[in-house]
């Protein structure tokens, strides 16, 4: 397979078209315009759906549409606009639809700016939409990690009938890097048995979540948990690096990897017993790991690029066995390896 | 026995035998739906049909049309049927909407599937009011009206004016076709079954946008009879609300696609 150079917002882009996606529908925001930029060009190429929706409130209903009818349907934001999104994200999930969300985090809040972050932990994992319900949740590293995830991605909300976000930040969207584009490596999963096609030599089929009897509600929502509980027991998806003998491990997630990794190899020179853990899936959430790690290492430290969001989750997971520590900053240049040294040092 | 010779009324095949409409009593929401319902069966479209349901009373939809439906969220009815439409060309696939949904919180929505003349079609109950709530004051709100959020009759200074939205959706480039019918009367209900007939057609010739607004009663939230609120819709809307065709360019529509 050819190595290529490219940005992480095309090798998204390209990725959903070898994941065979029907329709991309969405609206610019920096820094994930070029996602929509490249699918405007190549999916009418291929006789496939694009659409320049007026705003991501209809690029996100529109995406609901194309789904209910079985079709691989995807859009893409950022921040502020996936903001927009949250009501139809509950509605995709109450009607467990196979959607991709790629957002792709600027800082925040609000406007903020353009400059990477990783503040949309929460937005993504956590969401803001309303009632009981999960997103899958994976984070890329690098761009090869772009076309990897989004590949998995599109299986994953297939094979569950769930959306996906794939949470990326600018710095992975806009940096270049070489890549490997192979072709879609996952079955694909049918969806004859529940999607919208037109009643023909069968019953209407209807797709919704108003639902005034109570128990038929009680019904629908714990029958969702028992999907979530499965894809709690199936889908955990992690990196571990360098754990073993650590006294201190570092947990990371996306873009923050890179500078953990290099810090960790130039702690380990120095003789630091140091390693790393990252979340690949955010949800499901890697907790039992976690709790192991803390079974085996002296010290957790968080490093983020926000003021900590993942590490309520990891604190849940270690649930009081050793102390965990934060490090992070809101916005800007990401904290650099000499920091996180520093850091280190100064907790070990 | 029951000849089948003999029988001149019968439930249309799109409707779901053994369901009721849960509308109150006197609310045209039910002979709406019924006249769509029988020409999906005239038309043979009963079974490429992907109907899409919206908030407010027009909500449960799916109960009633014997067809797949998919419900959308508050005023994104327009588009979750882009979405619908343009991954399968071969659907046919409409909205059914409350004036609150279309034109107020939905309206972006609704005229840019117009102006991209999405091959669908919308159509559009307008009572004046927010039903399901509880008849609060609307986008088509006529100046005067009492509601439970204009007691004292809505006005220019609190509330500005209603939209007229057959007329407006015929601005849109895109749209082929927009009219506005009524169901106050035997005649009309015969009329408006026309009109949806004809918007449905330039859905089937893939010609573009079109749409039908329906002016309809809510005779709970009006506080008024079935026969009076029929009686309002003559006095009082139509003066502000004309019922006609707006706009028909098929022959446009026809240029458009060569």
């Amino acid at each position: 397979m050819q190595k290529m150079l490219t940005k992480g917002n095309y090798a998204i882009a390209q990725a959903a078209i070898n994941a065979g996606c029907d329709g991309y529908f969405g609206y610019p925001i920096t820094p994930q315009s070029e996602i929509g930029e490249y699918l405007s060009k190549k999916m009418p190429e291929l006789g496939r759906t694009y659409v320049s929706a007026e705003s991501e409130l209809a690029a996100i209903n529109m995406v609901l549409g194309a789904c209910s009818t079985g079709k691989k349907a995807m859009t893409s934001s950022s921040s502020l606009a996936i903001a927009l999104m949250q009501e139809a994200i509950g509605f995709l999930a109450a009607d467990e639809l196979p959607a991709i969300i790629v957002s792709v985090m600027r800082a925040g809040p609000a406007l903020g700016y353009i400059y990477p972050s990783q503040g949309d932990y929460n937005q993504a994992v956590v969401g803001g939409s309303n009632g009981d319900y999960r997103t899958i949740v994976l984070a890329p590293s690098t761009v090869q990690e772009c076309v990897d995830l989004t590949y998995k991605s599109f299986y994953l909300a297939q094979k569950y009938r769930n959306p996906v976000i794939l949470l990326a930040d600018g710095m992975l969207g806009q940096m270049m890097e070489p890549v490997e584009i192979s072709d879609y490596p996952y079955p694909e999963v049918s969806p004859e048995y529940w999607a919208l096609t037109g009643a023909k030599n069968r019953e209407p089929r209807a797709i919704y979540n108003l639902e005034p009897e109570e128990e038929v509600l009680i019904n629908r929502v714990e029958k969702l948990f028992e999907k979530y509980k499965k894809i709690e027991e199936n889908e955990v998806d992690f990196e571990e690096y360098l754990t073993d003998d650590a006294d201190l491990v570092v947990i990371c997630f996306g873009s923050m990897t890179r500078n953990v990794k290099s810090a960790v190899n130039k702690c380990r020179k120095k003789g630091i017993r140091v390693g790393m853990f990252r979340p690949i899936s955010l949800w499901p959430f890697p907790a039992k790991e976690i709790l192991n790690l803390a079974q085996k290492t002296k010290k957790i430290l968080v490093v983020e690029m926000n003021m900590g969001q993942m590490i309520k989750d990891v604190k849940l997971a270690v649930n009081g066995k050793i102390s965990v520590e934060f490090y992070g900053k809101p916005v800007g240049q990401w904290l650099s390896v000499e920091e996180i040294i520093d850091k280190v040092r100064g907790e070990t | 026995m029951r000849n089948e010779k003999n029988i001149v009324f019968k439930l249309p095949d799109s409707l779901k035998e053994g369901a009721t409409f849960s509308f109150c009593p006197g609310c045209d929401h039910g002979l709406a739906i019924r006249i769509i319902a029988e020409l999906l069966d005239e038309m043979n479209l009963r079974e490429k049909t992907i109907a899409v349901a919206s908030v407010g009373c027009s909500v449960m939809l799916y109960r009633w049309i014997n067809t797949d439906c998919v419900e959308s969220p508050h005023g994104r009815a327009l588009a979750v049927a882009t979405g619908i439409k343009r991954t399968n060309k071969d659907k046919f696939v409409f909205t059914y909407q409350g004036d609150g949904d279309f034109a107020s919180i939905g309206l972006a929505e609704s005229m840019h599937a117009a102006l991209r003349s999405e091959k669908v079609t919308a159509i559009c109950i307008n009572n004046t009011t927010y039903g399901m709530t509880g008849g609060q004051g609307g986008p088509t709100t006529i100046m005067g009206q009492v509601t439970t959020t204009s007691q004292d009759g809505r006005n220019v200074e609190l509330h500005g004016y209603p939209i007229k939205i057959a007329e407006q959706i015929a601005l849109c480039e895109g749209t082929i076709f927009s009219a506005r019918g009524s169901l106050d009367s035997i005649d009309n209900i015969k009329k408006t079954k026309k009109l949806i007939k004809k918007a449905f057609e330039i859905q089937q010739k893939g010609l573009g946008f079109s749409f039908v607004e329906i002016l309809s009663t809510c005779p709970t939230n009006w506080r008024m009879t079935p026969q009076e609120s029929h009686e309002r819709v003559r006095s009082e809307l139509m003066p502000i609300y004309p019922l006609g065709i707006y706009k028909s360019e098929e022959e446009r529509g026809k240029r458009k696609e060569e």
